[in-house]
């Protein structure tokens, strides 16, 4: 059964409610690199290529991978804050591509964006309420009364009291700063919310304070989230099914409990185990896989995008003359590998020891 | 059984008794003054860091880690003061010394990596200029050559592929990674024997982060390199450290080897601390235990200790909200060296080594 997620989502029988958000095929491109002072072209990085996912209402949906993998450039294209080289989103059952400006202003409303940088994303000379009440003053909601009441109700929600309101960003701490940025996207009530990043720059109790509210605004709100973060341990704690990104394309998809527990892709394999662990004990124990070079932006020609890297793949033709496709290798566990589960490279002797 | 708690610490680096400092930091204060009134930024802080040792300081944002890496290297800028204390370094006082005599100091016998290596490197300079500069800067006798040649060598000690060819890059066509090992590099241009990291790794991700870090342990071992790691991220420091310093106000409240530390928290704020890290077995039971309330203000440092408005344990102990808490050593644990500052530290220790005893 070839049941990927993009036939997933365009229904494939079952009675599943319509997904809210549908990423099909999306391809953004990048000239980069080029120079008029030494006369080179630049050359084209395809930093998201070929990309899809569906999430449900009410889900939190990760991105993971590396830095430059395409992340946040998927985010910008969802909110199309950048126009996709190729693929469609379809928001809510509507395909946004071909809206026109205002219609995407008006459906821009139910999608917000948190960005990872909770100091460079607020204006240091508006106090905290015109920052939060902005939204509502661009897209012309609401007179003077009720927005006021309403920005005073988002920022109870994120805890921020009305004291507080009349202070500038610079009086705030992280923690509290990033609570700001987020009653600014919530106030528009939006449906979905893009979290790219957003307790990265936070101590853990205030990370753990910030994601405890996110939890609970979603249950309250019935939000849906695409959340983009480094921290594996953050992205096990908070999303229900992830994608890992490499090179701009989606290695492995699949539900948090498969992802971390049971990973087909050696890329993902290779991630979790260069996370730290907070125990001494255990870390002592453990060895760390350290992947050997880094993401380059070339892509390899032909063959799998992973293979420069991968410890598995390296000394196997196949890998190297034809790209494996992301299929479905059991239900709802998609991988893009020849040799999907073979991680036998990755047990760490403090598990077979236990056993 | 006892014993166990006690072998943890030790060979773990916590020997006050030894004199071996490369660095030793006794009572350093700092304040940033302002109309509004003076942040008692950094109340007192003392550290001993050994040759070869790996140190980390945790706590809270804002608690004065940044604030004490600055005020060691004296790169604290107005409207931030050092106000006391003594930096000895290699034997002698650092803090006395004035600016021209710290620039000898600096970068040759101490250095820092900050967090940002996009803005601490010069955009309109290459790696290989960046890098020479300090070399020069501490081995004029290399001459242009020579200079260029340690470049490279660096470069390639930091793993820079294709190290020879390079060099000449601009900061923005090496990637994130990458800089921060340039940033790396630099730091240790003129082998210094103390290197302080003020999250070196946080905008990394978890690749590279364990790239830097296997990088850090390298230059521990091989050129027995005294680190001082400024993180967030206590898996770093579970994988990283010899001991652990967690600062809280202004103030190191706990101070202990990594394995004592997690396994132990004596101080009511470490536990909170680790409590809060995500875990996988947290999943199925809710929200993540935070520390409610924020800390104090460090312009107006009120009587008690500075958790008791947070502290599960003090709360309604009048001792917690009338007294400061004074340093106590968290006897039982380790070789000794274990400090903890709260009231109840005694307490504290004892109940884990009955527990301990009790379930052996
Ligand atoms: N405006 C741009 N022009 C040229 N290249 C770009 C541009 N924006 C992004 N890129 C490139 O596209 C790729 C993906 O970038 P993106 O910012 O989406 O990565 P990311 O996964 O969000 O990384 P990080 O974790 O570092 O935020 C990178 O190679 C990046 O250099
Ligand atoms: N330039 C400044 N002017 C006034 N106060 C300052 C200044 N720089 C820092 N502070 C204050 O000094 C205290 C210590 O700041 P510091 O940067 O050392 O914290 P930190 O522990 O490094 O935090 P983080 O984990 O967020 O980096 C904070 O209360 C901060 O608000
Ligand atoms: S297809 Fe081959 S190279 Fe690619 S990840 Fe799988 S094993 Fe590695
Ligand atoms: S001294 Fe009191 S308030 Fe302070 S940490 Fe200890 S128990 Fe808590
Ligand atoms: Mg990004
Ligand atoms: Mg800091």
């Amino acid at each position: 059964m070839s049941s990927t997620e993009s036939t997933q989502a365009a229904g494939n029988g079952h009675d599943e409610p319509a997904p809210l958000l549908r990423v099909e095929g999306l391809k953004k491109d990048f000239i980069s690199g080029g120079s008029r002072m030494l006369g080179r072209a630049g050359n084209v990085v395809h930093a998201v290529d070929d990309v899809s996912f569906s999430v449900a209402r009410g889900e939190t949906f990760g991105l993971v991978g590396e830095s430059g993998c395409g992340k946040s450039t998927v985010a910008r294209c969802i909110l199309r804050l950048l126009e996709p080289t190729a693929g469609r989103i379809v928001f809510d059952g509507v395909d946004i591509g071909p809206l026109a400006a205002d219609e995407m202003r008006r459906l821009r409303r139910r999608m917000q964006i948190v960005f990872q940088d909770p100091f460079g994303s607020l204006n240091p000379r508006m106090n905290v309420e015109a920052i939060v009440k902005e939204p509502l003053v661009i897209h012309r909601i609401g007179e003077q009364h009720e927005r006021s009441n309403r920005v005073i109700e988002t920022l109870e929600l994120v805890g921020v009291t009305e004291q507080q309101a009349r202070r500038k960003p610079h009086e705030f701490s992280g923690g509290q700063r990033q609570r700001i940025a987020l009653a600014r996207a919530l106030i528009l009530q939006p449906d979905l919310v893009i979290l790219d990043e957003p307790v990265s720059a936070l101590d853990v109790s205030i990370q753990a304070q910030v994601l405890n509210l996110l939890r609970e605004l979603q249950e309250r709100l019935n939000l849906t989230y695409v959340f983009i973060v480094h921290d594996l341990a953050v992205a096990e704690y908070f999303c229900d099914r992830l994608a890992v990104l490499y090179l701009g394309a989606v290695m492995e998809l699949t539900d948090r409990e498969r992802l971390f527990r049971a990973p087909l892709h050696p890329y993902t394999g290779a991630l979790l185990s260069a996370v730290p662990v907070p125990d001494p004990a255990v870390e002592r124990e453990r060895e760390h896989v350290v992947l050997a070079g880094e993401v380059s932006d070339e892509l390899a020609t032909g063959g799998c995008r992973f293979k420069a890297r991968c410890p598995i793949g390296r000394d196997r033709d196949i890998c190297g003359e034809e790209e494996p496709a992301l299929i479905a290798h059991e239900s709802g566990h998609l991988a893009a590998c020849h040799f999907p589960g073979e991680l036998h490279w990755l047990v760490e002797p403090s598990a077979s020891e236990e056993s | 059984m006892s014993t166990s708690v006690a072998e943890h610490g030790q060979g773990a680096g916590l020997s006050p008794e030894h004199g071996g400092h490369v660095l030793r930091v006794a009572g350093l204060q700092s304040e940033f003054r302002s109309r509004r009134g003076t942040v008692k930024a950094v109340r007192a802080v003392s550290l001993e860091l050994e040759p070869g040792q790996r140190v980390g300081i945790v706590g809270e944002s804002g608690s004065g880690k940044s604030a004490f890496a600055l005020s060691v290297l004296g790169l604290l800028e107005p409207p931030g003061y050092v106000v006391g204390g003594e930096v000895i370094l290699n034997g002698r006082n650092i803090a006395e010394l004035d600016d021209r005599q710290m620039q000898t100091v600096r970068g040759k016998e101490i250095s820092i990596v900050f967090q940002d290596p996009m803005s601490a490197l010069n955009p309109v300079k290459t790696i290989g200029q960046q890098i020479t500069e300090t070399i020069r800067k501490h081995q004029p006798q290399l001459g242009k050559k020579g200079a260029r040649a340690a470049a490279i060598e660096l470069l390639r000690d930091v793993e820079v592929p294709a190290a020879g060819r390079r060099i000449d890059d601009y900061p923005h066509q090496y990637s994130g990674g990458m800089r921060q090992r340039v940033m790396i590099a630099i730091a240790l241009a003129n082998q210094p024997n103390v290197l302080i990291a003020d999250e070196p790794t946080t905008a990394l991700d978890v690749t590279t982060q364990a790239q830097v870090l296997t990088l850090l342990d390298r230059l521990v071992t091989e050129r027995g390199t005294a680190v001082i790691l400024i993180t967030h991220n206590l898996g770093i420091v579970a994988q990283f450290c010899d001991v652990v310093y967690v600062m809280y106000a202004g103030r190191v409240v706990e101070r202990a080897a990594t394995a004592d530390l997690f396994a132990h928290p004596v101080h009511p704020y470490t536990e909170a601390l680790l409590r809060a890290v995500p875990r996988p077995d947290q999943l199925a039971q809710g929200p993540l235990p935070s520390i409610p309330g924020a800390p104090p203000n460090l312009a107006e440092v009120a009587p008690g200790c500075s958790f008791e408005s947070r502290c599960p344990l003090g709360r309604g102990h009048k001792l917690c909200r009338t007294e400061v808490p004074v340093s106590t050593a968290a006897i039982g644990f380790g070789s000794g060296g274990a400090t903890a500052e709260c009231h109840f530290a005694k307490e504290r220790v004892a109940e884990y080594l009955d527990g301990d005893a009790t379930t052996a």
